[in-house]
């Protein structure tokens, strides 16, 4: 079908340029004609040779350049006012005429004037393909606005301001779990106040993390410091968190509380499903418990399918804490993390290496109004105890204490069916250390590149001391700081890709690789 | 003086209520209705204002291909078809051949497929030819015009020129017994030889039902500026490049392949009705020939078409204001294509976008079973019923001819 486009298309113009110049020599006397026929034949058997010899397109052009001055339409597609390469060597557009008769003069116009051609065409390309920065953001400025149209006639008329409780302390992840939230934060659409409650005191570290953000923040330091077991640290949130709720109280803030632990992750759904919410709305949590051992997680999964009760979710993977509701959408009960198959397993201390299991309810699946925590508000519940009167040594373990009536919760996220937040709980070792404010000042001396990927196949050596090297995480790679007595130069590994790269450069060392004792003297940068 | 206060009170009232009405929010959007003359056309009502006598042909031309094949009913040519089944059981058939406007010949050209689903042409000349001569000798009503109160529906790639390569099927023209007949045909190009005075254009069939079903809420927001999804270079065919789609598509592909704006691939993706629904143009390049359903899906997807293709003739160009709702790109423009959509203020991109979502537009592109008001038929019938009423030159006198009945290709005068 289509494959012998080209081909006839070659024999037709063949055929045409072939025709024309007998009409040209019509005045020739028929004696003349045998001749000029064998003339044609020898000429046309040379083409077939030009063509075998050169290729067809080859040969084309030369037989085309060869009878140009004949009347064939002719015709190079013009491209005068754009300053265009072309992929293509040869632009030949070839004007066909409706209807039949090929006019002998050259220089004419077809009788219906389009400026669409048939044939080939080249394909332009600009002179630099390349995206042009201004007009990317010209583009993202108008996507923007279309959101934005879209928000204000399918999303929410009216919104209320998120009030974001976080309860932190210093300590090695507290950067990546807060700088987590921070960035989930301000994508928030909505007005946001970002309540930061710190154990051990309001630190310099957090102001610094938190002013990044450019949101309005809120930071409380409490004098408690944070314990050292998963026990006593939960119950130090549960009153930093109402800490935060007093704030809360006092300021008269007036939206929608959250609470944002430093280490969960939020997807933006979730903001918009809790401005759903009237008075106390919860949410469904997917709980990652994690025990840093994948072993040990398989083998806990395979017990917790043992021992499945029926009131649990379905055969589910991934544990949620949420809200549980009859066919009417009503809310009946609450999907809770079944810790049984960690019972004894679980981790005590905050660097066990074990799994860490959520709390039997955990605070961040629930979102409250502020207006509830008011001394007066108008049209509140009676169902909500005052926040006022509050006594904590009576043990308040989950939002529900706040209320007397848990029945009158809103299931948010059609009634729990959509996960809206994780719940992680990662920490490193206690006694494991940071550079300050995660800044290496004064920058080390030495530092050479890794050649290949800096992770080690066998754990490395712990290093000696000497006086440049700074005290490092021990969980972390060890890639920038030599000493002097340990120089690694044989690779034990198959050299990967990179290497290839890296041919003509001057040897360079891979310092988590483990040496055999010969050592090469390297050259550094 | 009371009467007058009264008089004016109601004056006012009508007027509001009126305006309030002009605001039709379906799916809860504020669209705009295409005023002025073109748009409204789109809601009139062809039953009344026509009559249209289906002729009963021998199955062969019809039913049996259909059996032998029913691939045919789902891909973009099926519009024949349906537009056969709607026209037997709609309210403008009349089975009095003597008080009807419009006779209607319900052969099905583009029904030979091949093993891949392409319909093949070469028989179409005949079977078309071999239909007419039937209903000439059997029926008076063609002789009485020569053809020029029949349509025919030709939704093959270059229409009646009934060839899918676009040099052949102009070397072939029109076929000489249509040449007076309408042509229903989904090409459309202006100063084309396939293209007929007084043809109209219908968009190609798209299923209503598997679009219906992939859609996603509206509050989706747009994240994607550009999306196109299909071939650049037919390497089948035209593996360097430059008569597929005249170069556009490839210099499409050459000129932003490593944009970030441009989310552009030749994979087929499963989620591909999604993704137009979450983007804010989409283009709709020609290929081998200019029309293609990507205009379709992008009207009912509410992404706005940006059509590459130099003097198309887009569907319904009479009764849609089509230079209002999509963006018309030179094909020697393609290199700076991101330039021109950038440059496009977000106030008109809002227009459009409201203009695309009047449930009318959607319906117009639309062949759904069974068939709804607004829809692509009654669009149709429509611009059937603008033609109307004949003229009087329309009418031969008897024993005068006009059509050269042996003219055309010798093969096309076998019998089929």
């Amino acid at each position: 079908m289509k494959l012998s486009a080209l081909h006839q298309s070659y024999l037709n113009r063949r055929s045409n340029s072939f025709r024309s110049p007998t009409s040209v020599d019509s005045s020739v006397d028929g004696s003349g004609k045998s001749l000029i026929a064998v003339f044609w034949l020898i000429l046309h058997c040379l083409c077939c040779l030009i063509s075998l010899v050169l290729g067809f397109r080859f040969s084309r052009l030369v037989f085309f350049f060869l009878f140009s001055t004949s009347s064939t339409n002719l015709y190079s597609a013009p491209f005068p006012d754009l300053p265009v390469k072309h992929l293509d060597v040869h632009t030949l557009g070839r004007r066909l005429e409706p209807g039949a008769n090929l006019t002998v003069a050259s220089g004419t116009t077809t009788t219906k004037s389009s400026r669409v051609v048939v044939g080939r065409h080249g394909i332009r390309i600009r002179p630099w393909p390349h995206p042009n920065p201004v007009e990317v953001m010209k583009a993202h400025q108008i996507i923007e606005r279309v959101q934005k149209e879209q928000k204000s006639v399918f999303g929410m008329k009216s919104s209320k301001m998120v009030i974001a409780v976080t309860p932190t302390y210093v300590r090695t992840f507290q950067a990546l779990h807060l700088t987590g939230v921070m960035h989930s934060l301000m994508l928030v659409p909505y007005d946001l106040v970002w309540v930061v409650v710190e154990a051990g005191g309001a630190t310099n570290e957090t102001a610094s993390i938190i002013a990044k953000s450019g949101l309005r923040t809120i930071h409380v330091g409490i004098d408690q410091r944070m314990p050292n077991t998963w026990e006593d640290r939960s119950k130090l949130e549960v009153f930093m968190r109402l800490q935060a709720l007093r704030v809360v109280r006092e300021e008269k803030l007036d939206g929608i509380v959250m609470f944002a632990d430093d280490s969960n992750m939020h997807s933006m759904e979730f903001f918009d499903e809790i401005q759903n919410v009237k008075w106390f709305g919860t949410v469904s949590l997917g709980i990652l418990a994690h025990s840093g051992n994948a072993e040990e997680m398989v083998m806990s999964m395979d017990k917790r399918k043992e021992m499945e009760k029926e009131a649990e979710e379905d055969s589910s993977s991934l544990p949620v804490q949420g809200p549980a509701c009859n066919s009417t959408d009503q809310l009946v009960g609450w999907h809770i993390f079944n810790t049984l198959p960690y019972s004894g397993k679980s981790a005590v201390y905050i660097d066990d290496v074990a799994a860490v299991l959520p709390e039997k309810l955990e605070w961040s699946g629930f979102v409250l109004n502020s207006r509830l925590l008011w001394e007066e508000a108008e049209n509140k519940p009676e169902w909500v105890k005052d926040f006022g009167s509050l006594n904590e040594n009576e043990g308040v373990e989950s939002p529900l204490s706040l209320l007397k009536d848990p029945s009158m919760v809103e299931p948010l996220g059609s009634c729990g069916r959509q996960v809206l937040l994780w719940w992680l709980r990662v920490e490193a070792r206690a006694d494991s250390k940071f550079p300050p404010g995660w800044i290496i000042d004064p920058p080390l001396e030495i530092t050479v590149a890794a050649k290949r990927t800096p992770w080690p196949d066998v754990p490395p050596e712990p290093p000696t001391k000497t006086k440049d090297q700074m005290p490092l995480s021990q969980g972390g790679n060890t890639a920038v700081v030599i000493p002097k007595q340990q120089q690694h130069s044989t690779k034990i590994r198959k050299p990967k890709r990179r290497s290839k790269r890296n041919k003509h450069e001057p040897k360079l060392t891979d310092t988590t690789q483990v040496s055999s004792s010969s050592s090469k003297r390297q050259e550094r940068n | 003086m009371k009467l007058w206060s009264w008089v004016l009170i109601f004056i006012v009232c009508n007027l509001t209520f009126s305006t309030i009405s002009a605001f039709r929010l379906s799916r809860s959007q504020p669209t705009e209705r295409i005023s002025g003359s073109a748009g409204d056309v789109l809601e009139d009502d062809p039953v009344g204002r026509l009559k249209v006598f289906v002729y009963e042909l021998p199955s062969k031309y019809n039913k049996k291909i259909l059996q032998k094949d029913p691939r045919c009913l789902n891909h973009m040519f099926a519009a024949e078809i349906y537009m056969q089944r709607f026209l037997l059981s709609s309210p403008v058939r009349t089975l009095n051949p003597e008080e009807a406007d419009w006779f209607y010949v319900p052969v099905y050209t583009t029904c030979d497929l091949t093993p891949n689903g392409l319909p093949l042409p070469f028989k179409s000349p005949r079977m078309m030819r071999s239909a007419i001569q039937l209903i000439a000798s059997n029926w008076p009503y063609w002789n009485r015009t020569e053809g020029a109160d029949h349509f025919f529906v030709v939704p093959h790639d270059f229409g009646a020129c009934f060839h899918y390569q676009e040099e052949k099927a102009i070397g072939r023209g029109i076929l000489t017994l249509l040449q007076r007949a309408t042509l229903v045909q989904t090409f459309g190009q202006r100063n084309h030889v396939c293209l007929k005075e007084g043809s109209i254009t219908v968009p190609p069939y798209a299923p209503p039902q598997k679009m219906q079903s992939h859609l996603i809420p509206e509050k989706t927001p747009r994240s994607i500026f550009v999306y196109f999804r299909g071939l650049f270079y037919d390497v089948g065919n035209d593996p360097e490049g430059g008569y597929y789609a005249r170069g556009a598509r490839a210099a499409v592909w050459e000129n932003f392949k490593d944009n970030p704006l441009f989310d552009i691939s030749t994979e087929h993706p499963t989620t591909y009705y999604e993704d137009m629904q979450r983007a804010i143009f989409c283009l709709c390049p020609l290929g081998w020939a200019p029309w293609s359903p990507r205009l379709v899906e992008a009207v009912i997807f509410g992404c706005i078409p940006v059509i590459i293709a130099d003097d198309i003739v887009l569907p319904f160009a009479d009764a849609i204001p089509w230079e209002e709702i999509g963006v018309f790109v030179d094909e020697k423009d393609v290199p700076y294509l991101d330039t021109i959509l950038t440059s496009i203020p977000p106030e008109v991109i809002l227009r459009k976008q409201r203009l695309l979502a009047n449930p009318s537009m959607k319906q117009a592109m639309l062949f759904p079973q069974p068939a709804q008001p607004g829809d692509a038929f009654h669009q149709v019938l429509n611009g059937l019923a603008r033609k109307l009423p004949h003229e009087k030159s329309v009418y031969l006198r008897p024993g005068e001819k006009l059509l050269n009945w042996t003219a055309g290709p010798v093969a096309d005068l076998k019998p089929w």
